[in-house]
């Protein structure tokens, strides 16, 4: 571990100088930036927050914190999951939070330039201005764009578009010294040497600093419906999928979800789901320019899981509908919080037919454990949302729960040939299980890689890998 | 027993666009769906169908492309659908379009016993045409009901939501209910209900069809009023509630009108 210098007011007086009095807190700094949504994983209070507004300061912050050895995270809107943006060494926290300018819509390259700040529903409703579609749609719609970047964050339209990575054409970096350098751009397509882009995205910050991204754009679609399909059982629910995803019209999401998370979320929002009779549920939705034309891509679908078990198929097909599902299925995650005194989570992924082995693997987890674990997620890409709820368990009873049932979650991916995070990260808090995923020969590939970006582990230390 | 339900198709209101010279609605440029309010009149209809087995109509009223909220409407589990459609229909205002559900009631089935709407719809917005169509079928109505309490072969008994307060009201059959958004939590049309239903006739019904077939009582030559122009309305709702008998009551309406210049005084 690297003996970092600790900030002193000299240090401070740097800052200033740099970003000016205003953009820098060192005293009483709130608490939001002692952690991410997960304060599960521990509160880390920054030396100093710096909120800075253009490349010209990350670059001179970042030669000068290399230069005295202090450790700087990079942060964007702080809603990670796995304590990626959170100032575990201390020293630096900078946060792009002010870098929220849309720079160009550009409809010739079908190419947005924004800066990192920008939250994921603003690009989104300024795009729709020209008809035009940011594909990627993590659930935390105010997640800056630097941030699913840095975490090649998913969401449920990965199914058809897939995920954050599909959609980055370039990027401006500050690298630890200081210098800027412009990867990729608004170019369609790149042979040129090693992908250093490709290297940076989901790097979680380790390897450099965004200032500046180049994403793809698509032309959007003017309909979606989405299909409710009820199951008596989980089995049929879950098995169908990959015979769903084999039919010619690839669905845009994908979704399971059971009975009792339908019913956490019914609670928590107060507003009825249009069916909750049945023990699981598949939300398969469509895109396309006309209901015509989207009726025909789905009506395989129908057919198809009709055949093998499901009870109906509800359609989906206004605003309104739309609305009652997906304002449940959005709110999942928060139900589920909502609904217990405190939890941990996973994300895995595993492949497309190895989903329903895998939930009720946890089923059995949860009996033997006599936990309550709730698991939703995007049965379309094998991305599993897990969640183990403490409720009423003593805190010395939860300790040892917790930490031998996250370890089995994550051996029973492995087993299955999946990986540990889909579309969270690693952050600080998953890096033995990304240890134990990969092999030390891949910890030290990216050791490596990390050591030649960033030779005195000052950007983001103590993420991903140590 | 038999429930018959009124629905409409409608704009999708959200994609809607006024010409801004004239304010007349640009129609084409919007598509279209089941006017939302009548999702909860039909779902309240589909229930009392599971409980009381009994049969179950839907009518519409407007172009032939509004044979796609009746087949919705089956797809929910509606058993029958009737479409008025006429040129001689076309223009109708509240009054006029009450009297052709009306008519078009009588003619579906003289012994009726419960008609349900939705409360309003979203491109009329007058909340008017359920307590028309009773007035001109001459039977009792509730509006606003958001209960239903009891339900039998004679009658009905519901709680009418009068913002203050909630009345409750039993009505013997014949007799008209509209329904508040929130009764129930509509349910998703059924692909096996929609295939099931794709061979069921929707029968049409034109001026020639019904019991009075006098043209000046249709369309815009029977309707006591014109549209002049098309605007967003305002979303606020503000209920006074007028206490003492009728005549004071009113009295007291009729001075409310007459301020906010909605009646004029000769």
């Amino acid at each position: 571990m690297m003996n970092y210098h600790k900030i002193n007011m000299d240090d401070i007086a740097y800052f200033i100088s740099v970003v000016g009095r205003e953009q820098v807190e060192y005293e009483d700094i709130n608490e939001e930036y002692t952690r991410d949504e997960m304060t599960e994983y521990g509160r880390f209070a920054p030396e100093v927050l710096i909120k800075v507004i253009n490349r010209e300061q990350i670059s001179a912050i970042l030669k000068y914190c290399n230069e005295h050895l202090i450790p700087v995270t990079p942060r964007g809107a702080g809603t990670g999951l796995c304590g990626g943006s959170v100032t575990i060494h201390g020293g630096v926290l900078l946060s792009v939070e002010l870098m929220n300018r849309i720079l160009e819509i550009d409809v010739n390259t079908l190419t947005a330039v924004v800066e990192p700040g920008v939250r994921l529903m603003e690009l989104a409703a300024e795009v729709d201005k020209y008809g035009l579609l940011y594909a990627p749609d993590p659930g935390e719609k105010s997640a800056s764009l630097g941030g699913n970047v840095m975490t090649n964050a998913g969401g449920m339209r990965a199914v058809r578009y897939g995920v954050t990575r599909d959609y980055v054409k370039g990027m401006e970096v500050v690298l630890a010294d200081g210098s800027v350098i412009e990867l990729g751009g608004k170019i369609a397509k790149n042979s040129s040497g090693y992908s250093l882009k490709d290297l940076l995205i989901g790097s979680e910050g380790t390897l450099g600093i965004v200032t500046k991204l180049y994403l793809k754009l698509l032309a959007k679609p003017k309909k979606m419906i989405s299909l409710l399909i009820p199951f008596n059982d989980l089995k049929s629910c879950l098995s169908i999928v990959p015979r769903i995803l084999a039919l010619p019209n690839r669905p845009t999401t994908l979704e399971f979800c059971e009975r009792e998370v339908i019913e956490d979320s019914v609670e928590y929002l107060g507003k009825q789901f249009p069916s909750k009779d049945y023990a699981a549920y598949l939300i398969v939705s469509y895109s396309g320019d006309s209901r015509q034309d989207i009726e025909k891509m789905y009506d395989d679908t129908c057919r198809l899981v009709l055949d093998r078990g499901a009870i109906d198929v509800l359609i989906s097909n206004t605003d309104e509908r739309q609305e009652s599902i997906w304002n449940a299925r959005g709110a999942f995650l928060e139900a589920i919080k909502n609904s217990t005194t405190t939890m941990d989570e996973c994300d895995v992924v595993v492949n497309i037919d190895k989903v329903y082995e895998y939930v009720e693997y946890v089923k059995q987890l949860a009996a033997d454990y006599q936990v309550r674990i709730r698991t939703f997620g995007h049965a379309g890409d094998g991305n599993l949302h897990v969640y183990v709820c403490k409720d009423a368990l003593p805190d010395e009873v939860w300790e040892v729960t917790v930490r031998e049932v996250m370890q089995k979650l994550y051996d029973k991916a492995k087993a299955l040939n999946g990986l540990t995070s889909g579309e969270h990260g690693i952050g600080h808090a998953k890096k033995e299980f990304l240890k134990e995923a990969l092999g030390s020969r891949q910890i030290e590939l990216m050791k490596g890689i990390k050591k030649v970006f960033d030779p005195n582990n000052i950007i983001n230390p103590g993420k991903v890998v140590d | 027993m038999h429930v018959i339900v009124c629905i409409k198709q409608v704009p999708d209101s959200q994609k809607v666009k006024v010409d801004p010279k004239t304010g007349v609605l640009l129609r084409s440029s919007a598509d279209t769906k089941m006017n939302p309010y009548d999702l909860y009149a039909l779902e309240t209809a589909i229930r009392i169908k599971e409980q009381t087995g009994c049969r179950l109509t839907a009518l519409s009223m407007g172009p032939l492309s509004a044979k796609e909220v009746i087949a919705e409407a089956m797809a929910m589990g509606v058993d029958d659908g009737y479409l008025l459609s006429d040129r001689r229909f076309g223009g109708a205002d509240v009054k006029a379009t009450g009297y052709t559900l009306a008519q078009g009631i009588k003619h579906i089935d003289e012994d009726y016993d419960l008609i349900i709407c939705g409360r309003q719809t979203t491109d009329g917005d007058t909340a008017q045409v359920g307590p028309s169509v009773s007035e001109y079928l001459g039977i009792p109505h509730v509006s606003w009901c958001r209960q239903i309490d009891e339900i039998s072969e004679k009658e009905i008994a519901v709680k009418q939501n009068l913002n203050e307060y909630l009345l409750t009201v039993a009505m013997e059959y014949p007799c008209l209910i509209t329904v508040e958004k929130g009764i129930y939590q509509p349910r998703l049309p059924s692909y096996r209900l929609q295939k099931a239903s794709e061979k069921k006739e929707i029968r049409i019904i034109t001026l020639d069809d019904l019991p009075d077939n006098d043209p000046d009582h249709y369309g815009a030559s029977g309707s006591a009023t014109q549209v002049e122009g098309i605007f967003e309305p305002n979303s606020e709702l503000i209920s006074e509630v007028y206490d003492g008998d009728g005549l004071s009551s009113a009295r007291q309406l009729y001075d409310k009108l007459v301020s906010e210049k909605f009646v004029e005084v000769r």
